[in-house]
């Protein structure tokens, strides 16, 4: 049985279709989703796409956290099923609270569109199924991806291993040359400390179709895609 | 009555100011120098209908806690707080 995904689309989503495409090439079943929806159609996990909902007003994901939908992506994201915040996405998660840390405008104040490299990390206890140390190219769009947390919040983001990918060169090394917008501790993608919850800056859905460019999409959603699973077994 | 507010939401001390900087740095191009710092915060005005303006002060501080500033990266200020009365409309 294909995992189900609901694809929320907010107002000012753009990625939306991209998404369900890439749920849909990667084996699972896509259902888009309203903001406006009360419940996920008893879909496996969620994404969150990217896009600018309800324009960025205010601050990026600031007025999406109290869309109707999102009380039952908390539900989701508690009873341990995955949820999936790219780039708009996960800023909507770091405002909504289940990530921690903010993304303020890019080091350097330009809209970046261009293909970089990440470094995923893991496996940790919190998230077995992410394996770690893997290099992929994904394409990262955006002005306001610049990760921030206090200090003491960064050292918990380390010391419980919710770092889930850093921007890296090309060989997967960590240099400060190769961070696009600023991101503290060259961070693109964090997690939840249950291994659940990811959100990430650069966007898996656009690297997918081999005929399209670069591949590193895959890794992101069968990690996806196999904690869906888990879920129609459990 | 009607309760007016002005808030200023700024980015947290020692958080880069990317908007800031840029405009610091423009700065000297125009002959000023002698600006070595530039924030860019957000001023926002409200007008509160309620039935004193202790209450509407608390309001306003939980919207701006809650909703109009995000506490992970910004400090906020309540700066005036003025009375309308109700008749007036929203003048």
């Amino acid at each position: 049985m294909k995992p189900r995904v609901a694809v929320v689309t907010f107002p000012g989503s753009n990625d939306d279709r991209d998404a369900l495409r890439a749920i849909e090439l990667m084996g699972g079943d896509p259902v888009p989703a309203w903001h406006g929806d009360r419940d996920l159609q008893e879909a496996d996990a969620v994404i969150l796409p990217g896009g600018f909902a309800y324009g960025d007003y205010l601050r990026t994901g600031a007025i999406a956290r109290f869309a109707p939908v999102m009380a039952a992506v908390r539900d989701y994201a508690e009873e341990g099923r995955p949820v999936l915040g790219v780039c708009n996405g996960f800023q909507i998660l770091c405002e909504v609270g289940l990530l921690p840390g903010a993304l303020i405008r890019n080091r350097g104040l330009s809209f970046i569109c261009r293909w970089i490299h990440v470094r995923t990390e893991g496996p940790s206890d919190a998230s077995p199924n992410f394996s770690g140390g893997e290099v992929l190219q994904v394409p990262i769009k955006h002005g306001e991806g610049q990760f921030v947390a206090s200090q003491e919040e960064m050292a918990r983001i380390e010391e419980q291993g919710l770092v889930a990918m850093r921007y890296c060169a090309p060989d997967g090394s960590i240099d400060e040359r190769f961070n696009p917008n600023g991101s503290a501790h060259n961070i693109a993608g964090l997690r939840n400390p249950m291994g659940n919850v990811l959100g990430m800056m650069p966007h898996p859905e656009h690297a997918v179709d081999p005929d399209l460019g670069p591949t590193g999409g895959h890794a992101v959603f069968d990690w996806f895609l196999s904690g869906a699973r888990d879920r129609i077994h459990a | 009555m009607r309760y007016r507010f002005e808030l200023i939401v700024s980015l947290k001390e020692g958080l880069l100011d990317p908007q800031g900087k840029a405009v610091q740095e423009a700065l000297p191009t125009l002959g000023w120098d002698n600006v070595p710092e530039v924030r860019v915060g957000k001023h926002i005005e409200l007008l509160v209908e309620s039935e004193s303006r202790i209450q509407a002060r608390s309001q306003v501080e939980e919207m701006a806690r809650r909703f109009l500033s995000n506490p992970v990266i910004e400090d906020f200020v309540i700066l005036v707080a003025d009375t309308v009365p109700s008749a007036e409309g929203a003048g």
